[in-house]
């Protein structure tokens, strides 16, 4: 679905744009800019709507998560106190207030608010993200450009099996595999984990914590606490990382393969340019603009993702606490946290679509 | 006979596999051969499974836990005490079952909304676009875990587990049905056949089925494909989030691979590695298929066959703009 020109935001309102005379180049990006930006509120809406209405179909959150372990008297004095005995409407405006200004509701189990448990938890997950993209990157666009030059040969069917087999295998079993031979049968590299307790406790004393562990590490300047830090990411970033790897792989093999067809290409090629030059420089970028598309989708999928790695490695980020609320059955929690993270989806697709228009001028409304 | 023949190959993959050549036709021969062994597989789990999925003893007594692979046990057994050999060869059937289901719902509900969005067009389609938009930019594993907790609360019997997991995958796949019927839809709704159907006097309806849909199944069952492969992969995460079905109601290897986390580390490798290799080898299999017609259905990554290169059709056809190419990816 991710075709370039017009963005996947909204295909229905591309083409009476586009048929229109155009003003000057820089007024149509702003109109884009603008609109785009405006197309944020629906969705998020849209999404923290359905979050609500999916969770709350099934009755109120207390009986589910303390049902059974309370007497009842005791429960309907909770569920009045939370005022899940309001009526739903008033629930959901109430809510929706709530969101508007950054409030996403206090877990059940143990009273923590949820936009805490962002504070407290998102760096992980953000920095896992960055990891992961960074393996992504380093494998599968060099790949990428190496199955587009051996098209149809030996070394492209090799290629494409391993992104194949990137995309077959869940991130939680890569995990598991990497985990048994680099950290229990190899023994070179930490099984679970950010950091040893050593450095946790270390960075518990730390006057600036950013929750971010390898800022954090840069900090101290102790060469051991950042070779501590770096090793725990090896393993989960790999995991995460090679899923995307395989999708850029083949992203960057099919653009290339399409690119290095096109008269300028062919043009290039008939003054004497070689053929792995013509891959490396002149096929290249053009076809990397489609890739910043899709790392917008593809944060959507780093996420889901993460939650499956982070649960994997004992990575405590917001997909480890995500995982863990759902087996209390803490549904406020994962409401919150769910609702969350579409906020922060539609963010990025926005900022990724931003950058997708400034490189490319065919990205307008 | 010509008739039957003719008609043989015209379908789908039938027809994709007579267009291969290569490495190609190696992929899909490939993807083809995986699929039916766990097709069978499936479909013969009572009588090839050497134990019941939920089994935990025999006339020698209980099987005991994560004991190593040897003859009694060929792939040893589980920290819960079940044979992995056998959770295997059941879990094959729950994933196909719960393949079966979601897609049959997604397509089907996926298909109608976006006939009737793309051809009717107006309030209701602009409402559906921006719903589905919003959807699909949702991360799926995240919406499957909320229809998960709507449907079952979690945890269930085997056919609410199979209904519950495939509703949530459901959930997931509705948008891209959508879009790409809905995309279809508004193409077709254009051309002259429709124009004539309406002139004649053919009412709405008939014509959205029998003209407008029968047109735009084109790029089916390449999505067919490739969400199958997604579905076993949102299964398996669901399971491994322990939103699975119960082991004693039925063999899932998402759940299965839960519990061998704490496994891995004491270097207790085999209840991960089966399991974990059933989903992989299904993905492929079913990805390979995919994979196949995909690059079939798009001149631009068909493998030519020699002296086709040069043809002007061939020319015309890659001159199409490349962007494009980013649709192979989902």
């Amino acid at each position: 679905m991710t075709t370039v020109a017009p963005s996947p935001a909204a295909p229905g309102g591309a083409a009476p744009a586009a048929s229109k005379p155009r003003g000057r180049g820089g007024s149509t990006l702003w109109r884009y800019l603008v609109i785009r930006f405006l197309l944020i509120f629906p969705t998020v809406f849209i999404l923290v709507t359905m979050v609500f209405v999916l969770m709350r179909i099934t009755g109120d959150p207390i009986t589910i998560a303390l049902g059974g372990k309370l007497p009842p008297d005791q429960l309907a004095e909770r569920i009045h106190h939370a005022g899940f005995d309001r009526p739903i409407l008033v629930q959901y405006f109430e809510y929706l207030g709530n969101i508007f200004t950054g409030n996403f509701g206090t877990s059940i189990t143990d009273g923590q608010p949820i936009t805490q448990i962002l504070l407290t938890h998102g760096g992980a997950t953000l920095e896992l993200a960055f990891y992961a993209l960074i393996v992504a990157f380093i494998v599968g666009i060099p790949l990428g450009q190496v199955a587009a030059y051996y098209r149809d040969r030996w070394p492209d069917a090799v290629l494409r099996i391993f992104a194949i087999l990137a995309y077959a295998t869940p991130v939680f079993f890569a995990g598991l595999l990497l985990k048994l031979v680099f950290a229990v049968w190899l023994d070179v590299l930490p099984v679970a984990g950010r950091a040893s307790t050593r450095t946790e406790i270390q960075f518990s004393t730390m006057p600036h914590r950013t929750g971010i562990y390898l800022i954090d590490a840069i900090s101290t300047g102790d060469p051991e606490v950042i070779g501590d830090v770096l090793s725990h990411a090896v393993l989960p970033g790999l995991a995460l990382g090679l899923l995307t790897a395989g999708i850029f792989l083949r992203l960057v093999r099919t653009n290339v393969i399409g690119t290095l067809s096109r008269d300028y290409v062919d043009a290039a090629r008939s003054r004497g340019v070689r053929e792995i030059r013509l891959v490396r420089k002149h096929a290249l970028k053009p076809a990397l603009i489609p890739i910043i598309t899709v790392i917008g989708l593809q944060i959507a999928v780093l996420l889901g993702g993460a939650v499956l790695t982070e649960t994997t490695f004992e990575w405590k980020g917001l997909g480890f606490e995500l995982a863990y609320y759902l087996s209390k059955r803490d549904f406020v929690a994962v409401q919150g946290i769910v609702a969350l993270l579409a906020v922060i989806v539609a963010l990025t697709n926005f900022i990724v679509d931003i950058i997708a228009a400034l490189i490319d001028p065919r990205v307008r409304y | 006979m010509a008739g039957f023949r003719k008609l043989w190959n015209r379908l789908p993959v039938v027809h994709q596999f007579k267009q291969s050549i290569g490495l190609q036709r190696g992929m899909l021969v490939t993807g083809l051969l995986i699929t039916g062994f766990f097709l069978l597989i499936a479909a013969l789990a009572p009588v090839i499974s050497p134990y019941r999925f939920n089994q935990l003893r025999d006339s020698h007594g209980l099987f005991g836990a994560q004991t190593p692979p040897g003859p009694a046990h060929l792939l040893g057994t589980t920290s819960g005490g079940y044979d992995v050999l056998s959770r295997v060869i059941w879990g094959t059937q729950t994933a196909f079952m719960v393949i079966i289901v979601a897609i049959a719902l997604s397509f089907f509900l996926g298909v109608l909304l976006g006939l009737l969005s793309g051809y009717l067009g107006g309030w209701l389609d602009r409402v559906l676009v921006v719903i589905a938009d919003a959807v699909y930019a949702f991360p799926s594993l995240l919406l499957a875990i909320v229809a998960a907790i709507v449907i079952s609360g979690g945890q269930s019997s085997l056919w609410g587990g199979v209904l519950a997991a495939a509703i949530s995958i459901t959930a997931v796949f509705i948008p891209q049905y959508f879009r790409v019927i809905r995309a279809e839809t508004v193409r077709i709704k254009s051309e002259a056949f429709v124009e004539s159907a309406k002139v004649i006097g053919a009412s709405t309806p008939r014509i959205m089925f029998r003209h407008v849909l029968r047109n735009s199944t084109r790029t089916l069952p390449l999505i067919l494909t490739l969400n199958s492969s997604e579905a076993i992969l949102t299964l398996a995460g669901l399971g491994f989030l322990g939103f699975g079905i119960e082991p004693t109601s039925a063999a899932e290897w998402g759940y299965d691979l839960n519990k061998a986390v704490s496994d891995v580390t004491s270097g207790i490798w085999w209840t991960s590695v089966f399991p974990g290799l059933a989903i992989v080898l299904v993905v492929l299999g079913v990805t390979l298929v995919g994979e196949s017609l995909n690059d079939l259905a798009d001149p631009r990554l068909r493998t030519r066959r020699r002296a086709a290169a040069q043809t002007p059709a061939d020319a015309a056809a890659i001159s199409e703009p490349f962007s494009e190419g980013a649709e192979q990816v989902l």
